[in-house]
């Protein structure tokens, strides 16, 4: 290959809309389809601490969305990602992504199990993509945990991101799990990430 | 290991986050700017769905939902390549769709617009590209339908896509466009995408792509972010 490289122009995003279930998340809606991903990340026979993660979506009015679609992407553990670029990957039998839709409540819920440190100096954390009617671009975000207090004090993104707006990346404990609420918009505004 | 990052999103490609035209962006996208967020493992890693998780029919839409009769409308191929910025094909990637049907109905349960299901359409498909990141697709022509978004709003018929790409950094989702279609430049989510990206979101009629006596060809190639020529630093 020689000469000048090429660049080709992104295909731009578009919204997913309301109607997504029955492509990425069939088995919600009770559709004859099977999906791939659920909001099932990780059963009982997964090794790991299992914990339920949940949350509500609210837009800049404090209404809650009952049409947004969360996906979940997570290391196992032990901080190992199902992926080939993990090197470490090939003992790790758990797939760790899921989705999840939010109820007319605007609540979400994931089953899954609590990440290990991928060992590069981040914390344990869960990566989140938001998709939603009005979402013309998918949202990254994090969730880190409230009880990793010193993990979270040296984590590189959590430094990167203004003080006064850390917390809405943090997840709290609950007796099940965790909880991770979401504001789109306005006071308390979650962290989004440009990836 | 290296493992090189991904170019960054090129905001001159796509949409903003808020559109005060297409009003459901008003208040559901941020106002604060995104922070950036420099790639690790985390974002240099996605799920793999491979060619085992599909089953060759869920590409035909016309009859991977088939009951009594074959859907109602005109068939199609959408057929294209999944590459990368730097023109490099992107195989074995997980391609979903969803759409409306002929009608220009969902099957989805909220969808309120009075126009007839079709018992033998589900409007909802998946594959994963080849080795040369090459996907296709048969359907019927998704019809237009009416929404709320200003008074007389109509969509344009699309196709609904999802991809991943390698890793979550890629993953894209967008809408597929026919050419043509009057009701383009009156909507407000295509027209939200900057003047000059926006023909990339409209399929090209192709002959080649037709297959004779069956169904009117569509070609769509999407473009994914490419990788960074500098690997990440360890």
């Amino acid at each position: 290959m020689s000469g000048e490289p090429i660049t080709l122009g992104q295909t731009p995003s578009q919204t997913a809309g309301p109607f997504f279930h029955s492509a990425l998340l069939p088995d919600r809606g009770g559709y004859a389809y099977t999906g791939l991903a659920q909001s099932e990340v990780a059963d009982a026979a997964v090794v790991g601490q299992q914990m339920s993660f949940e949350g509500t979506i609210v837009d800049g009015q404090g209404l809650p969305m009952p049409d947004a679609l969360v996906e979940l992407w997570q290391a196992d553990a032990m901080g190992r990602y199902a992926h080939p670029a993990d090197p470490r990957s090939s003992n790790a039998a758990f797939k760790g992504f899921g989705r999840a839709a939010t109820d007319a409540l605007g609540h979400f819920k994931f089953q899954t199990i609590k990440p290990g440190a991928i060992g590069d100096g981040q914390a344990p954390h869960l990566t989140l993509i938001l998709f939603m009617r009005g979402g013309q671009n998918h949202l990254f975000t994090r969730a880190y945990f409230a009880d990793e207090t010193a993990a979270n004090a040296q984590d590189p993104v959590l430094a990167s991101v203004p003080a006064d707006r850390r917390a809405t990346l943090i997840a709290s404990r609950t007796e099940t799990g965790y909880v991770f609420n979401i504001r789109a918009q306005g006071d308390g505004e979650t962290v989004f990430f440009d990836v | 290991m290296q493992v090189k990052p991904f170019q960054p999103r090129d905001w001159d490609s796509h949409p903003p986050l808020i559109y005060p035209e297409y009003k459901s962006t008003v208040f559901r996208a941020p106002k604060k700017p995104l922070i950036p967020l420099k790639q690790s493992l985390s974002e240099l890693t996605g799920p793999v769905y491979g060619h085992e998780s599909v089953a060759s029919g869920d590409s035909d839409l016309t009859q991977c939902a088939r009951v009594s009769a074959d859907p109602i409308g005109e068939r199609i191929v959408v057929a294209g390549r999944v590459i990368d910025e730097n023109g490099k094909p992107v195989p074995n990637t997980l391609v979903e769709i969803w759409q409306a049907n002929a009608a220009g109905r969902y099957i989805h349960v909220n969808d309120q617009h009075n126009a007839p299901l079709d018992p033998n359409f589900f409007g909802a498909g998946r594959c994963v590209t080849d080795n040369d990141g090459r996907y296709k697709f048969y359907s019927i022509k998704p019809g237009a339908y009416p929404w709320g978004n200003h008074a007389n709003a109509w969509r344009p018929a699309h196709i609904h896509l999802s991809l991943f790409g390698p890793t979550i950094a890629t993953r894209l989702v967008t809408q597929l466009f026919f050419p043509g279609d009057p009701l383009l430049p009156l909507d407000p989510i295509f027209c939200s995408v900057p003047a000059a990206a926006r023909n990339r979101l409209v399929a090209a009629f192709d002959l080649s792509v037709t297959e004779a006596g069956f169904a009117l060809g569509y070609a769509f190639d999407i473009v994914l972010r490419g990788r960074a020529e500098t690997p990440m630093e360890g």
